[in-house]
């Protein structure tokens, strides 16, 4: 019946389908449709900058505008890799740059950027219009000039959280005259000074700027100038934000904040004197985002006065004094609150006014509507957390960080296991959660129970022994993420089931108890993994003894093999253990198969190629296709060494037959 | 301290699940799981305190098991004192967010026999930092140029505050606003009046023009 249908329609119903995972699925229904959704994606995300290549994308997907990367794993955050790790964007944006493809939009995060990759891609995409670096390195303010001076169509330059050489101010002062396109800006994160005479010209002809997110250096009487020329902003980032509330800059200030009747995102006040807060009190009772956590002292009660005027607020971050106190406030007045983040904002000291559980009951119960949380706090009961996950049974994110990593409940002295059990129990929707605290075996198993759709798992100094990593990997089916620290789980926990890690995106394991051995093992068994070791220890040479306790692994699957930019600090696994035997191994063989669709037939799924190539000539070994669902790289390694004579191969998706989980994501990997 | 072996939540146990049955342990049965100060089992995983980086650099000692024992005893022993763990908390840019910044500088002042060390920070205002440094050395009085007629002058001799700034200069107190003054001082120094005889300004610091 679906032939029925023109390429034209399918490729309009397909338009609808924006959403990534859903994209993948509609690709696998059948031969058509696979091609069909190839020829008009224009969105790609890549979770794992090393689990594909450049090629390959364009490959699949030669109408792609619209790339989005990852690189670094999540720890780095935390300083937990070397700097060095990799994540480059420059082999990407050169295979695209030289295969023709009109890039649109980049979205990077954890990436190095170099200003060779910002200068290629400003001079190469012409129709280039947006550019967003999340927690980016690598890259000066010169590489931004670029982007500034040739990307004429420039409508986002959004930069999260980067680190940038930004010592010379010039690029602001690159947009040409002729750009008017922008409409999002935001440069928060640089640390230097920004002329502010070109910023105020750019913002003036800029009609459709919506978002605008200034650094500290933009001092307060720019920040009106600004507010006066675009009273049509949407989302504000405040930079310098000191006055004297008495003063006439003060009320010219509040003048120009009352006429930007359309914001609804506040956040910056990278320097602030909290007396000044009342100036945007007029503009509060729109807001549906606020962000305090880099304004450094705003507490006590110019802080919930402030969110006393805040009665729509849907997401607030804040720092953590704010207090129980303040955190009542927020749950009295924000009721439509969905995203809460408390952040610490002095975690070696005494605390004293830091939150506790008492401010997360507070919230749990005046915000029913909360579905995503990230707390730093000095404390955490089991009670709270029962009552926590009764009050919000809707969490989709749940991170916990006590600021003392081993802390029982102070009440009862016991592990928080009961407590982070009522929450996996009771949201079933559960996609993140952090723990924190003092954590026993319990709680994994409660999470390996309960946790059905839990995709990122982030683990701390908790566990007594391999079967709490156990209980999370044969629990949690649609686990992609997991991330652990300081956990007695070793290679008894790594070595279970390897097949695993190949339905995720990555494992992370450091200061634990796996060794070399084991995770040699781990990679000699999968192919399709990336296993690394990070030493950045002093020694000159790595101790290739397998007993020894491996400081950090990160683990991923991938399409590609083994990436060639590795740094010293750097090993993967497998160059090490190939062997040098007569037969090719199994590992060899399974390498580079290339599977053809020999039949032609549209009914039969088809299913693209992976690193296999089947060699020689094969008979059909048999037709019952359900012995390729229980491991298809070994399966099909089984088959490639059994089945000489092998001619044609058929792999059906268990899908189709309703069975399996699937092994497919963003990647495109062979469904399991 | 025995652990509450007994005790369970009354919603756990509507559930019927025998947590007790189930809850892993190790160490010899019957011993108490919770220790007196409520952290890491002896004898257990490898805790927190374990990975506690106590030797600068040495990376690979937190991991001996050997150096268990002193490390929960140190622990123990300063119960209010969290020494650093390479990565915790786990927040981004940690040190960049609003983090409540603390700028102490050295306070000399000519013929007192040690230092003090302010937090520039808790101050807003010039008026407050001079008072606070009065009542640090509170037998000497600091000539102050908004009230030279009100001081108390104990024993005579009055005192001019100076600092050093970023660029090693030599600085009066008080001529810059307060934020660029707390951003650019390094150090301050109260001079003896009689050796700022020449330096006397005689216009008086932007900030004591106000009234």
């Amino acid at each position: 019946m679906m032939n029925y249908f023109p390429d034209e329609v399918l490729e309009h119903v397909f338009d609808f389908i924006t959403c990534h995972k859903d994209r993948n699925s509609v690709s696998l229904v059948c031969k058509s449709w696979h091609r069909i959704e190839r020829y008009s994606r224009r969105r790609v995300f890549i979770g794992n900058c090393y689990s594909i290549s450049p090629e390959r994308l364009i490959a699949r997907f030669p109408g792609v505008k619209s790339l989005t990367l990852k690189g670094k794993p999540h720890f780095a955050d935390f300083n937990l890799v070397p700097y060095d790790w990799g994540g480059f964007v420059y082999p990407w944006i050169k295979v695209l740059a030289e295969t023709g493809i009109g890039l649109e939009e980049l979205r990077l995060k954890r990436m190095v950027v170099s200003d060779e990759s910002l200068e290629l891609i400003s001079k190469t995409f012409v129709n280039f219009q947006s550019l967003v670096l999340v927690s980016c390195d690598g890259f000066s303010a010169d590489g931004l000039a670029a982007i500034a001076a040739n990307c004429r169509f420039l409508r986002e330059l959004d930069l999260q959280e980067n680190e940038v050489d930004d010592h010379r101010g010039h690029w602001l002062s690159c947009f040409p005259e002729s750009c008017t396109s922008l409409v999002s800006l935001n440069f928060a994160c640089l640390k230097g000074e920004v002329n502010l005479g070109a910023l105020e010209r750019l913002v003036s002809r800029s009609p459709n700027l919506k978002s605008l997110r200034l650094n500290r250096s933009v001092p307060l009487d720019t920040l009106q100038k600004l507010l006066m020329r675009a009273p049509q902003l949407v989302d504000l980032g405040i930079g310098s934000y000191v006055h004297d509330p008495s003063s006439e800059a003060s009320n010219k200030l509040k003048h120009a904040i009352q006429r930007c009747k359309s914001i609804m995102s506040l956040s910056g006040f990278l320097e602030v004197a909290p007396r000044c807060m009342s100036a945007i009190y007029p503009i509060c009772g729109n807001l549906t985002t606020l962000n305090l956590s880099y304004a450094p002292g705003i507490h006590g009660n110019k802080l919930t006065k402030l969110i006393q005027h805040c009665r729509k607020l849907q997401r607030l971050w804040i720092l953590d004094c704010i207090g129980d106190k303040g955190l009542g406030v927020v749950a009295s007045t924000c009721k439509e609150l969905q995203e809460l983040r408390v952040f610490p904002s002095d975690p070696f000291g005494a605390g004293n006014d830091a939150v506790t559980e008492e401010g997360l009951v507070l919230v749990s119960a005046g915000c029913p509507k909360l579905n995503s949380l990230l707390y730093f706090c000095q404390q955490m009961t089991n009670a709270a957390l029962i009552t926590v996950a009764k009050n919000c049974p809707n969490f989709i994110r749940f991170r916990l960080c006590i600021l003392d990593p081993v802390r029982p409940d102070p009440v009862t002295n016991q592990p928080l296991d009961e407590g982070f059990g009522a929450i996996v129990q009771s949201c079933k929707r559960l996609k993140r959660l952090s723990l924190s605290g003092l954590l026993t075996d319990q709680v994994f198993l409660y999470i390996g129970m309960y946790a059905e759709q839990l995709e990122m798992l982030s683990i701390a100094f908790a566990a007594d022994s391999d079967k709490g990593m156990l209980y999370v990997l044969n629990g949690c089916k649609k686990l992609r993420k997991l991330e652990i620290r300081d956990c007695p789980f070793g290679n008894a926990a790594l070595l279970e089931d390897v097949g695993k890690y190949e339905t995720m995106r990555s494992l992370w394991m450091s200061s634990c108890e796996v060794t070399l051995g084991g995770c040699k093992t781990v990679a000699e068994m999968m192919p399709s993994l990336n296993v690394e070791i990070i030493n950045e220890s002093d020694q000159t040479e790595f101790n290739l003894d397998d007993g020894q306790k491996v400081d950090k692994m990160y683990l991923y699957r991938t399409l590609v093999g083994h990436r060639k930019d590795a740094p010293e600090s750097v090993w993967i696994l497998g160059d090490l253990t190939r062997s040098e035997h007569h037969e090719p191994s199994l590992n060899d063989m399974i390498q580079d198969m290339k599977l053809k669709n020999v039949s032609g037939d549209d009914d039969f799924i088809i299913w693209e190629s992976n690193n296999f190539k089947l060699q020689g000539n094969f008979s059909v070994y048999g037709y019952n296709p359900f012995i390729f669902f229980f491991h298809p790289v070994v399966g099909l390694g089984v088959v490639a060494s059994s089945c000489k004579e092998l001619q044609e191969l058929r792999v059906f998706p268990s899908a189709v037959f309703g069975a399996g989980n699937d092994v497919v994501t963003e990647e495109g990997l062979i469904r399991r | 301290m025995s652990s509450e072996n007994g005790k369970r939540l009354p919603e756990t146990d509507a559930a019927g699940l025998n947590f007790e049955a189930t809850e892993l342990t190790l160490g010899l049965p019957g011993k108490s799981r919770v220790t007196s100060d409520g952290g890491a089992k002896l004898g257990s995983k490898r805790g927190f305190s374990e990975t506690v980086d106590l030797s600068l650099g040495d990376k690979k000692d937190t991991n001996k098991l050997g150096q268990t024992q002193s490390q929960i005893d140190a622990r123990e022993a300063a119960p209010g004192s969290k020494a650093q763990v390479v990565g915790w908390p786990p927040v981004r840019g940690y040190a960049k967010r609003g983090k409540k910044s603390c700028k102490y500088v050295k306070v000399a002042v000519d013929g007192a026999p040690y230092l003090r060390k302010v937090d520039l920070e808790m101050y807003n205002t010039y008026q407050q930092l001079l008072a606070s440094l009065e009542d640090m050395f509170s037998c000497f009085t600091i000539r102050n140029f908004l009230n030279e007629k009100k001081m108390d002058q104990v024993n005579g001799i009055e005192y001019v505050p100076t600092y050093e700034d970023k660029d090693g200069d030599w600085m009066l107190v008080g001529d810059v606003p307060w934020q660029m003054f707390v951003e650019s001082c390094k150090r301050i120094r109260l001079m003896k009046n009689t050796e700022t005889v020449e330096l006397a300004p005689r216009t008086p610091p932007k900030w004591s023009r106000r009234s």
